[in-house]
């Protein structure tokens, strides 16, 4: 006997999603046709709450999200102040801001900087700006995941950022997804496309910040589009509060001699995904992607990590570090494909992790996957403790026990922190280390300690 | 200043491991005493538990402090009373630069006895002196504390710190091991700049080499857990001539 089950949560999205199509339905038929193939995608899909048998859940249980509904469609509005208070800023870059998933002109702050087209996506489309018919959700949203399908169903607005052929726009381009503090559980989708040009140099910087008291459900997509030669340095703040879910996508498609550098902060929501894919699919293209998590609480991190080598003479390197306490959880799955044409590739994987109690773990899975005959690869991973002995130097000059650990802690932090270059960013990112740091150690116990 | 009874000291959790079984020793305000004996005597035990190193438990005896036992407070708690140890190995500490984690030392030391911390600014000019003083390359504590250090450089650090936190009572462990005859140098000159009647030394050390440029007080061998033999500088010399053998022989005896 059989029993058939629909796929876990359809039902809590669908009304929404229909009310959304009818909403919509004066669309441009090809955007029309991405929503619909992926909604499609989606209730075949369901929140994927089965992890037996499942690599890609096998650590993280959605029930919790899945139980929960969402409202859709219902923004509130957030002061200039409150966005600034909340992440880094700095004057000086060109500043687009989303409020629940729409653009506000009013709060981004654009420049008219050469060789940028920075703004809004729902813009974009209706005006067919650059290749985007072309480029949305061609990264993202027509593979068999369900969160990206979800995002892509909905998707609407968001930011869109062009950097011309040959440009090179010398100040950071912020982007900002702002959760307003509305009422009620909502869901948004965030929505970032990069088309970074030939022998561009772009620096990306991509904020989540969550200004709601309430769990809510972000789901953001980016897919970033490197040409020939294009250097993309791409930042990423994940500020969510404690009780909401965020579940992030970046798809990357490197073309020759490209470069793509992401580095991510992330520190909040009750269980947060980093699902990063970069092709590189042109010879010379490389890709550094760097992270660094902590989580405390009942949290819940995850760095879904992938990148294809589809070429040959192609670079890549995953270096995360992470820092655990209390009964928080972490996951870390890196994944490097070699294929079989991408001879002389080169590629690292490393994960760092600190633990500080007892209760928290950390399920850590490097992974190469090489079909290719002439190829460097490395991978490791490895969770620590504080080192009792390296305690032991601090405290014998003078440090109590709690001051040396915040001290090794911001050690172990250092070497990810300084890779966000901009100086206001590197300030957020130290300032919020900082504040998290005595969080973190009140919830250690002497287990974290070895 | 510091006055060492019949210590006795075990390693924790292993039982009959009895490293110092019995030592006494008087190191006067101002007094540089060195102590030198042969591997796996027992003289970086000493030097670790004097400091408190929590791997190891006194089972016997007493150190006191200007009259008053230590062996009750925490490793910090006994650096803000003015002790100093300068490690044989220093730990290497990523993402920790010298400069913050000395500010952090001295601003905990002043919290302790409750006097005001020094400014950014004097401390930057104190900390460039320093550097200057024990010949340290400024571009390498601007790295991660130790991280990459060559031996000689570690140990030029410690002397760094040393001169930072200018402590009451310093324990030099080997410092000289590993340095170059410029570095053993600084590390001879600095003790010797920073002599003083206030100040108290004790160093240990496998050669005669450091007593050449630091004249001790006192010389003491130490053989297995025990002092066999205190004296004048001329022990020093007496070592370097027959080494350690006439000692050994004579703790045998009194074990
Ligand atoms: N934590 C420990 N656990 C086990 N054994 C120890 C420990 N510390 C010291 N010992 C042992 O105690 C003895 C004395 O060691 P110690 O390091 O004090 O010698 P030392 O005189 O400093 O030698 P060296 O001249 O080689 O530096 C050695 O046999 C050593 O192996
Ligand atoms: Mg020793």
């Amino acid at each position: 006997m059989t029993t058939a089950t629909l796929p876990a949560a359809v039902g809590k999205y669908s009304e929404a999603f229909a009310s959304f199509a009818e909403a919509n339905s004066d669309a441009p038929e090809w955007l029309k046709a991405v929503r619909s193939q992926a909604w499609a995608t989606f209730s075949e899909l369901g929140i994927p709450v089965k992890r037996r048998g499942n690599e890609l859940w096998k650590y993280t249980d959605l029930r919790p999200l899945a139980a929960l509904d969402f409202e859709h469609g219902i923004g509130g509005s957030v002061s200039l102040d409150e966005i600034k208070a909340a992440g880094p800023w700095d004057d000086a870059w060109d500043t687009v801001v989303v409020v629940d998933g729409v653009f506000s002109a009013e709060l981004s702050n654009l420049q008219g900087t050469a060789g940028l087209t920075a703004g809004s996506l729902a813009e974009a489309i209706s005006s067919g700006t650059g290749d985007i018919e072309t480029q949305l959700a061609s990264l993202a949203g027509r593979e068999e995941y369900a969160f990206t399908a979800l995002s892509t169903a909905f998707v609407d607005d968001g930011a869109y950022v062009a950097i011309a052929d040959d440009a090179d726009p010398a100040t950071p381009i912020h982007v900002v997804f702002v959760t307003s503090n509305a009422s009620g559980s909502r869901a948004s989708y965030p929505r970032l496309l990069v088309d970074a040009g030939a022998n561009t140099l772009a620096v990306i910087i991509e904020t989540h910040i969550n200004l709601a008291e309430s769990a809510q459900l972000s789901l953001p997509v980016v897919e970033v589009f490197a040409k020939p030669g294009a250097t993309v340095r791409h930042y990423r703040v994940q500020m969510e509060n404690e009780l909401s879910y965020h579940l992030g996508t970046i798809r990357v498609h490197q073309l020759d001699d490209s470069s793509f550098n992401s580095t991510t902060f992330a520190v909040g929501a009750v269980i947060a995904r980093n699902d990063i894919h970069t092709q590189l699919d042109a010879p010379g293209a490389s890709c550094t992607l760097h992270g660094l998590y902590m989580t405390s609480g009942t949290q819940q991190q995850d760095q879904e990590i992938s990148t294809t080598h589809a070429k040959p003479h192609c670079t890549s390197k995953q270096f995360y570090k992470g820092i655990l306490s209390g009964k928080s959880h972490a996951v870390f799955s890196g994944k490097v494909v070699v294929e079989r044409d991408a001879q002389k590739s080169d590629a690292t994987q490393k994960d760092l992790n600190l633990l500080l109690s007892r209760g928290a773990e950390i399920d850590a899975k490097p992974s190469l996957e090489i079909y290719a005959d002439d190829v460097t690869a490395a991978h490791g991973a490895t969770a620590g403790h504080v080192d009792r002995d390296t305690l032991f130097y601090l405290q014998s000059r003078g440090v109590d026990e709690e001051a040396a650990k915040a001290i090794l802690i911001r050690g172990f932090a250092a070497e990810m922190l300084d890779e966000f270059k901009p100086k206001a960013l590197y300030e957020f990112v130290e300032r919020v280390t900082d504040e998290r740091i005595p969080v973190l150690l009140a919830e250690s116990d002497a287990l974290g300690t070895a | 200043m510091l006055e060492i009874k019949n210590l006795h000291a075990s390693v924790l959790d292993i039982d009959d491991s009895e490293i110092l079984k019995g030592i006494d020793l008087k190191v006067g305000k101002g007094e540089v005493h060195a102590i030198m004996g042969p591997n796996g005597s027992g003289k970086s035990t000493l030097a670790n538990v004097l400091m408190g190193r929590f791997d190891y438990v006194v089972t016997e005896g007493d150190v006191l402090i200007d009259g008053n036992s230590i062996l009750k407070l925490r490793p910090d708690q006994r650096a803000h009373l003015g002790m100093f140890l300068a490690f044989q190995y220093p730990a290497e500490i990523p993402g920790v630069r010298p400069w913050q984690f000395l500010k952090a030392a001295l601003d905990s030391k002043a919290d302790a006895n409750g006097e005001d911390k020094m400014s950014v600014r004097n401390f930057s000019k104190l900390f460039d002196e320093k550097i200057e003083a024990v010949g340290i390359n400024p571009n390498l504590v601007k790295r991660s504390l130790n991280e990459g250090f060559s031996g000689g450089e570690k140990k030029r650090n410690e002397m760094l710190q040393l001169e930072v936190l200018q402590p009451s009572l310093a324990i030099l462990d080997e410092t000289d091991s590993g340095l170059d005859v410029d570095a053993l140098r600084i590390v001879a000159e600095g003790v010797n700049s920073m002599r003083s009647p206030e100040r108290s030394f004790v160093v240990v050390t496998h050669y005669q080499r450091l007593l050449n440029y630091i004249t001790p007080d006192v010389v003491h061998i130490l053989v297995k857990g025990k002092i066999v033999k205190t004296g004048g500088p001329e022990l020093a010399l007496e070592v370097e001539k027959d080494g350690y053998k006439q000692y050994m022989a004579e703790a045998e005896v009194n074990a």
